[in-house]
């Protein structure tokens, strides 16, 4: 029992974590990307490389990939989104354009990925020996991978409630428009914010490679999970993203190893259906629309 | 205005009677090619009848083909082929409406999130069901239809489904989800059932996705979850929809015959970076032709037959 509980609670951490990038980009920026999961396996991938080819540490590659993602998101946001943004009259219709989009991303994205490597599974082994945790036994390399996502999801919160720039894009998620009567440069705010995100997904994905076998063709899963934790949560809610993503990661757990885990993408939609038909904004979301 | 939809009703009905001889050229290549051609023309037509008006995206093609195509491969050898399919409609049509039900009723956004993981779901349970219940993954499918047999029933859909698209748009069901697609505030407070109206319309359109697969399952002899559920037909349909215009019945047709012609021609000659070019071609259509080909045409009529061109405040 408690050891099922702690692998949901990593594992919860884990989501909480992937779905952080995915409510900034969604809650901020105003973009739904489908094709989120699809960054998080090409930061994946990357690790991997770095650390089979070049035998660079993924905690050393983290410090490579994550700005790389930054800019390489911020740039996508100017090219490819900003005139998505310019032509939508309001933001429903910016949402279905943002949709269609990043889907098809999705598939560029996919596609470049299996004519690099191929459709096989890709793992590599890194602190790959077990630890006492709580009196249970441990793999070091989830472990450590938990504690940076405590850090970044600390350093986050810090930054988007302690700072200036932080409280301007919790300004930009609450009303755009308000945000821009008070000197907020909003389409700067929503393109860094993007960029953020990005960033944040490509610290999951090289943290996830370190435990996880991963495809060229397993992002859908990954952009799936952190669709499901986000809405859950509450659209631009970082604190619902974290209970969100624990209540995901324990049910997902609980249900592998009492019922069965061939059951537990079911048991995500159970949960997600069950808390949008109690309270559709959301589980600490407030209900705006 | 009645002589009007007689002759374009014998028109349709002679270019009926002319596509059900394609089989009789008695070249194989050519039917396979017709039979993908109306079945993307079904399938994208059906995803324009709820998605065009509303203007809710749903990714959930691939998922009510799969399920078709699996009824076919459990009951298929089982039940005389009419109950079949009849069966398959009939579970397609439960699966939507629950869908439809949980997730309608709510902001469009929900719709789409579900939708786009509703064939994963799908798949993981016929998986799960497979291996812990029934101890088989992949089956055969043995059944006495002929690719002239399927080109038939395509064709019969075909017919059926632009009949009946024809008949809803001309209904208060229509007129309804098209209020709904302009601003769904105002539907309500206009007295309609946004919900009912919503479900309903979703329902139909699953219905003949997942019709098509039933039809299309005899075709591959060995059937497995990869197979059926493949995420590729989701993509393929929207891009079709988009390109054609979905807010026109005849919009999607514009997109699917150019778009399985060009499909065909890419896949044989680029296997490997197949999945690039068509998302490639799926973005150039989002940034240039936002209203598709039908778009496309109305403008021009509009400006050539001088008249102003109306804007529809979104």
């Amino acid at each position: 029992m408690t050891n099922a509980i702690l692998t949901g609670l990593m594992l919860g951490g884990m989501y909480a974590l992937i779905a952080m990038g995915l409510t900034l980009q969604y809650g901020v920026a105003r973009i739904m990307n489908l094709s989120y999961g699809e960054f998080l396996i090409a930061a994946a991938f990357a690790s991997h490389w770095l650390f089979t080819g070049w035998a660079i540490s993924p905690f050393v590659g983290l410090a490579l990939v994550v700005p790389l993602a930054f800019v390489l998101n911020f740039a996508i946001y100017k090219l490819l989104l900003t005139p998505l943004v310019r032509r939508a009259p309001n933001r429903d219709a910016l949402e279905v354009d943002s949709i269609l989009a990043t889907f098809g991303l999705t598939f560029v994205i996919q596609g470049s990925m299996l004519a690099l490597f191929g459709g096989a599974y890709y793992s590599y082994s890194f602190l790959a020996f077990p630890v006492q945790f709580l009196g249970e036994t441990v793999a070091a390399n989830r472990l450590a991978a938990l504690g940076i996502t405590i850090l970044l999801g600390l350093a986050l919160y810090a930054a988007l409630t302690r700072t200036r720039a932080g409280t301007a894009v919790r300004a930009v998620a609450v009303d755009p428009f308000a945000a821009q009567l008070v000197a907020i440069n909003v389409p700067q705010a929503s393109a860094l914010t993007f960029a953020l995100g990005g960033a944040l997904v490509a610290a999951a994905g090289v943290l996830v490679s370190t435990f996880l076998t991963f495809s060229a063709s397993s992002g859908v899963v990954f952009t799936m999970k952190a669709l499901i934790v986000v809405v859950m949560g509450g659209v631009g809610n970082m604190l619902g993203c974290l209970v969100a993503g624990l209540a995901l990661g324990l049910s997902e757990a609980l249900v592998a190893s009492y019922v069965d885990p061939g059951l537990t993408l079911a048991v995500n939609f159970a949960l997600f259906l069950a808390v949008l038909l109690v309270k559709p904004a959301g589980l600490l979301g407030r209900a705006t629309r | 205005m009645s002589a009007r939809i007689a002759g374009f009703g014998a028109t349709a009905l002679a270019a009926l009677a002319l596509l059900a001889l394609v089989p009789r050229l008695g070249n194989a290549y050519y039917l396979a090619l017709a039979i993908s051609l109306l079945q993307y023309t079904v399938l994208a037509t059906a995803w324009g009848m709820f998605s065009g008006p509303t203007r809710y995206v749903s990714l959930a093609t691939t998922a009510f083909f799969g399920v078709g195509a699996y009824t076919v491969a459990v009951l298929g050898e089982i039940l005389p082929w009419p109950l079949v399919l009849l069966t398959a409609a009939a579970l397609g049509a439960i699966v939507a409406g629950i869908v439809g039900l949980s997730t309608l009723r709510l902001s469009g956004v929900y719709f789409v999130i579900f939708t786009f993981g509703l064939t994963e779901l799908i798949r993981q349970l016929v998986v799960w069901f497979e291996v812990n219940k029934s101890r088989v993954l992949g089956r055969y499918v043995f059944v006495n239809i002929t690719q002239a047999d399927i080109y038939w029933q395509l064709l019969v859909l075909t017919a059926a489904v632009f009949l009946l698209g024809w008949l809803i748009a001309r209904s208060r069901l229509g007129f309804a989800l098209r209020v709904i697609g302009e601003d769904e505030t105002v539907a309500k407070h206009c007295g309609i059932n946004t919900t009912f109206a919503k479900v309903a319309l979703f329902t139909i359109s699953a219905t003949v996705m997942t019709l098509v697969g039933a039809i299309m399952a005899p075709r591959w002899t060995y059937i497995e979850p990869s197979i059926a559920f493949n995420s590729m037909i989701s993509f393929q349909v929207l891009i079709m929809a988009l390109l054609g215009g979905a807010h026109r019945l005849w919009g999607p047709v514009l997109g699917a015959v150019p778009l399985t012609l060009l499909f065909e021609l890419l896949s044989a000659r680029f296997p490997n970076t197949f999945t690039i070019i068509l998302g490639c071609i799926f973005l150039l259509i989002v940034y240039m032709l936002p209203r598709g080909v039908a778009g496309l045409f109305e403008k021009l009529s509009t400006t050539a037959g001088g008249k102003p061109t109306q804007r529809v405040a979104a």
